[in-house]
């Protein structure tokens, strides 16, 4: 009855051959942490944290900048985040001599924010550059830690850093 | 030995799997944050927001996003008062730059900023052939670039458009919801930086996050609720005609 199943047998190998060769292939192809969590590598979840940051945070800046702080807690400025005008500064954070945040030209920053427009709320403080200072730099007049202008002799000397 | 092309075969699929195990290492994870402890969306308030451009600066720098494209972005709307169902949108660079005076200051005119709304139940992960993009357990949507094929069926998916094709690497790039800095228990760059605080990130399943008290008392939305994508960023004072 078996007697001619040579090609069945060689069939049976090629096939297992075939078998084998798919999973050997499979598991040096698909990445161990496939499947950890879901239908993805898990291990692009530490590679993506992995990325070095570029904003430091301002509880950084406040650790060190203390006289800043005070400086803004006395004005309408203390909401403002630190790199939402210096930018990011984790490199300045990290190594604090060698990196020396550029200096600020207050005429383009604060224009960013303060220059008129109808779509911003009724209630935030905007200005005409042109009518208001007519370009020139805004901290002449206003110190930006703390932008309101006092008259008293006393508070300006306090304002100027 | 000389190589012959026969020998070069046999060589150059052995040297990419050997170069591929070699280019994996082992990538710094973070320490101390459980995956499963947090629950990340963001809460976007309307009438904060100033149209600086802050935010779209900082996503930039921080996740060095390429000129002409946007992980995140400003739009300006301007509604005339009856004509809610079409509103002009402008975002000139994204509003990187901030905007140009409006010339019309009749009607309505608002600032929307706009990002990856991290669905629960996200389209985008849902067409992806090759599980290159997925919902982190923390609820982040994000793109395994080493995985990516470049076949932009997501782009398509996304309803909100916040999907683009980084020119340089060809493949699907988006919001990680600075994933590098929440996991290190940082804010992302576009909340670090928004001076008004429109922009808020929020943790979902920390009950002591200031959102849920925020949710409570507030009418909130989220953009294009009727194609139920579970989206968990969340607009406040938003008006009926943003899309």
């Amino acid at each position: 009855m078996f007697k001619d199943i040579e090609h069945l047998v060689r069939l049976a190998l090629v096939m297992a051959i075939g078998v084998v060769a798919f999973v050997l292939v499979r598991a040096a192809v698909i990445p161990r942490s496939f499947g950890q969590y879901g239908h993805y590598r898990g291990a692009a979840l530490a590679e993506i944290s992995s990325r070095p940051i570029a904003f430091a945070g301002h509880q950084v800046c406040e650790s060190c900048h203390t006289e800043v702080v005070e400086q803004k807690k006395l004005g309408k400025h203390i909401v403002v985040p630190c790199e939402a005008c210096h930018g990011a500064l984790a490199g300045h954070a990290e190594d604090p001599a060698s990196v020396t945040p550029p200096k600020l030209d207050t005429a383009v920053v604060c224009a960013r924010c303060h220059e008129a427009n109808s779509a911003k709320p009724r209630t935030f403080p905007q200005v005409v550059t042109v009518d208001h200072s007519g370009g020139i730099a805004c901290d002449t007049c206003h110190q930006p830690h703390r932008p309101a202008i006092e008259t008293s002799a006393k508070s300006v000397a306090e304002g100027k850093k | 030995m000389e190589i012959t092309r026969r020998h070069l075969m046999l060589l150059l699929p052995s040297a990419a799997v050997a170069w591929k195990y070699v280019l994996a290492g082992t990538p710094e994870s973070a320490p101390n944050y459980e995956t499963t402890e947090h629950w990340w969306g963001m809460l976007i308030d309307i009438p904060k927001c100033i149209g600086c451009g802050s935010c779209v600066r900082a996503c930039a720098q921080e996740n060095d996003v390429p000129d002409g494209y946007f992980r995140t972005w400003v739009e300006r709307y301007h509604v005339a008062d009856w004509a809610i169902e079409r509103p002009q949108v402008e975002s000139p660079d994204g509003g990187k730059e901030g905007f140009p005076p409006n010339q019309d200051s009749s009607g309505k005119n608002f600032f929307v900023p706009k990002l990856c709304n991290h669905c629960a139940d996200s389209p985008c992960t849902q067409v992806c052939p090759v599980g290159a993009t997925f919902r982190s357990p923390d609820g982040v949507i994000l793109v395994d670039k080493t995985y990516c094929l470049g076949c932009r069926y997501c782009i398509q998916a996304c309803p909100y458009g916040c999907r683009f094709l980084n020119p340089t690497s060809n493949t699907a790039e988006k919001c990680t919801l600075c994933y590098h800095r929440i996991t290190k228990g940082l804010t992302t760059a576009c909340c670090e930086v928004c001076p008004t605080g429109a922009r808020q990130l929020a943790d979902l399943k920390n009950p002591k996050d200031p959102i849920h008290e925020f949710l409570r008392t507030h009418s909130v939305q989220v953009l294009k609720p009727h194609m139920a994508t579970g989206a968990k960023v969340f607009y406040n004072g938003m008006d009926g005609s943003v899309r």
